[in-house]
């Protein structure tokens, strides 16, 4: 009998760390940022019914990349935790750490066991709260950690790129519209700096918006998102355009200039 | 909740294909449904909540409920409220025993939101009363003890092309069965009275106020001559609840709106205390 290899607990966990972030980087990427009314999702998605954000409960939404049975299986886990709570004590009682936390313990466990490959994903959970210093984003890997965000998360193949043009650009208490161009903008941008175009049907746009009485969800679909789109986003523009240095918004005002 | 442990959430909870709350609630916490309890012997006294109205319009339907609870001859509460929003177009009204009622109204509002996160679309208006149904129906061995749940369903049928046919009413009997009723509708124990007035003051082109009108009246009716129902209260400004759908969602009328239709109501019944009065030809 021929004696089994040896391999190391840390080479066995960057061994499934590697594959989850393999196929994690395959995906499109998705945006969420916080924007004057409340928490923006954007996610590039061609498929009207396979949908990469959702609502978890009346002030929590969820948004995912990576293989699509394995963020379903999550959201719907979610969304069951938060209906169970809020029915068993109050609908007030149900938090996005709630949800958050059993996420991390669920991807967490199913990362270092042994009997299954870790899920190949990358989840936000998101809660708009009474202020923009009430909300609260959370990030969670495949391998069940949990990072606390303000103001902005990029997820998915691009996530490193978009997060470095976003950290440049980002400007907090943007309207809407203006939000949503910073979502397509970043989303547009290859590394190279190569502009490409998506359509409004090629994205997947919703929102937590914090006026909204109870259920804090919508969804921005067909005629009223392309309104949105073209409101602040000229889609001629961003064809022609050849910019490959983003134009920072900071640059043109001293007073936001760090070096000052 | 149980976990195992490593802290993951159950298996139920990553169940695929189950779309309903209360089968999930059956699966992983079957203690919290409401039909599943062990009964004692004998019978309790719990507060009982009575009449419950709904008339359809020229798009969509209104429902108003009174606001009395009563426990044998004793008022328990006179400003409890029997009338739900059941999602963005339904609402559902209750009459019975009122702490059981409420819990299954509170579960059928999960199960609703719930499928519509879910499944991303929101049932039909059918599949919602059945789904009430099916509730009822695991009552039926509290109802056998005297604890029965009687609800009324209505809503705006968003599948249905002629707006002054999208207003419908569903009632229900103890053991489940789910009736579709045409025009207008009344369960509880004031129910014969406030049906007998709404037979007369029915008319196919209702509108909206009309609708809440002949509502306020119906309960105005059953509250003359059923002890348990409660009338209008002027003095502590309590009025029945009215709700209304239309394509536009639900909406629950104002209290101060309410005020100037109950002050009329009132007002006319000073001197003609049986009601308006339905002309013989």
């Amino acid at each position: 009998m021929s004696a089994p290899f040896y391999v190391s607990p840390e080479q066995l966990m960057k061994d499934r760390a590697d594959y989850a972030r393999k196929g994690i980087a395959r995906g499109r990427s998705n945006v969420v940022l916080q924007y004057a009314d409340g928490i923006l999702f954007v996610a590039e998605n061609a498929s009207k019914a396979l949908h990469k954000i959702s609502e978890v409960y009346d002030r929590i939404a969820f948004a995912a990349v990576g293989r699509y049975n394995e963020f379903e299986n999550l959201r719907v886990a979610g969304v069951r935790l938060a209906d169970l709570t809020g029915y068993t004590y109050d609908r007030r009682d149900v938090t996005g750490r709630t949800i958050a936390n059993a996420y991390a313990q669920t991807l967490g466990a199913i990362f270092s066991g042994a009997g299954e490959k870790p899920y190949e994903v990358e989840i936000v959970v998101a809660e708009v709260g009474d202020d923009a210093d009430g909300d609260t984003i959370y990030r969670l890997t495949y391998d069940g950690s949990v990072a606390d965000e303000h103001g902005f998360v990029a997820m998915g193949g691009q996530a490193e790129h978009i997060t470095g043009l976003l950290k440049e650009r980002y400007v907090a208490g943007a309207s809407l519209a203006d939000a949503l161009r910073l979502a397509v903008d970043v989303l547009t941008q290859a590394p190279d700096g190569e502009m490409r175009s998506l359509a409004a049907e090629q994205l997947e746009v919703a929102a937590l918006v914090r006026s909204r009485s109870r259920r804090a969800f919508r969804r921005y679909l067909g005629p009223q998102l392309e309104a949105l789109l073209g409101s602040s986003h000229p889609h001629h523009a961003e064809v022609v355009e050849p910019s490959v240095t983003p134009v920072d918004p900071t640059d043109q005002d001293p007073g936001n200039n760090p070096s000052f | 909740m149980t976990t195992d442990g490593s802290g993951r959430l159950p298996t139920a909870f990553h169940q695929p294909g189950v779309g309903s709350f209360a089968d999930f609630l059956g699966m992983h916490a079957p203690d919290m449904m409401p039909g599943r309890r062990t009964l004692g012997p004998g019978t309790v006294d719990a507060p009982h909540g009575t009449t419950i109205v709904s008339v359809t319009f020229d798009g969509g339907v209104v429902m108003a409920g009174d606001r009395r609870a009563t426990m044998g001859n004793i008022i328990a509460q006179r400003d409890i409220e029997k009338v739900f929003q059941a999602d963005e177009h339904s609402c559902v009204g209750i009459a019975g025993t009122a702490g059981l009622a409420i819990e299954l109204v509170r579960l059928f509002q999960v199960e609703l939101e719930h499928y519509e996160k879910l499944q991303g679309a929101t049932l039909s208006l059918e599949g919602k009363a059945n789904r009430l149904s099916m509730m009822i129906r695991g009552n039926l061995p509290m109802a056998m003890q005297g604890l029965a749940v009687v609800p009324l369903f209505a809503g705006y049928d968003l599948l249905v092309t002629d707006p002054t046919k999208a207003g419908r009413i569903f009632s229900f009997d103890i053991t489940g069965g789910r009736y579709e009723e045409h025009s207008f509708h009344a369960v509880g124990s004031g129910s014969m009275f406030a049906r007998g007035a709404l037979k007369k003051f029915f008319r196919e082109d209702f509108t909206q106020q009309d609708a809440v009108r002949a509502c306020v009246e119906a309960l105005y009716d059953a509250a003359d001559d059923d002890s348990a129902t409660g009338g209008p209260d002027l003095t502590r400004q309590i009025y029945p609840v009215v709700v209304s759908c239309t394509v536009d969602g639900f909406h629950r009328v104002a209290d101060d709106v309410l005020h100037d239709i109950v002050t009329r109501v009132v007002d006319a019944r000073m001197t003609r205390p049986g009601g308006p009065a339905a002309p013989l030809s």
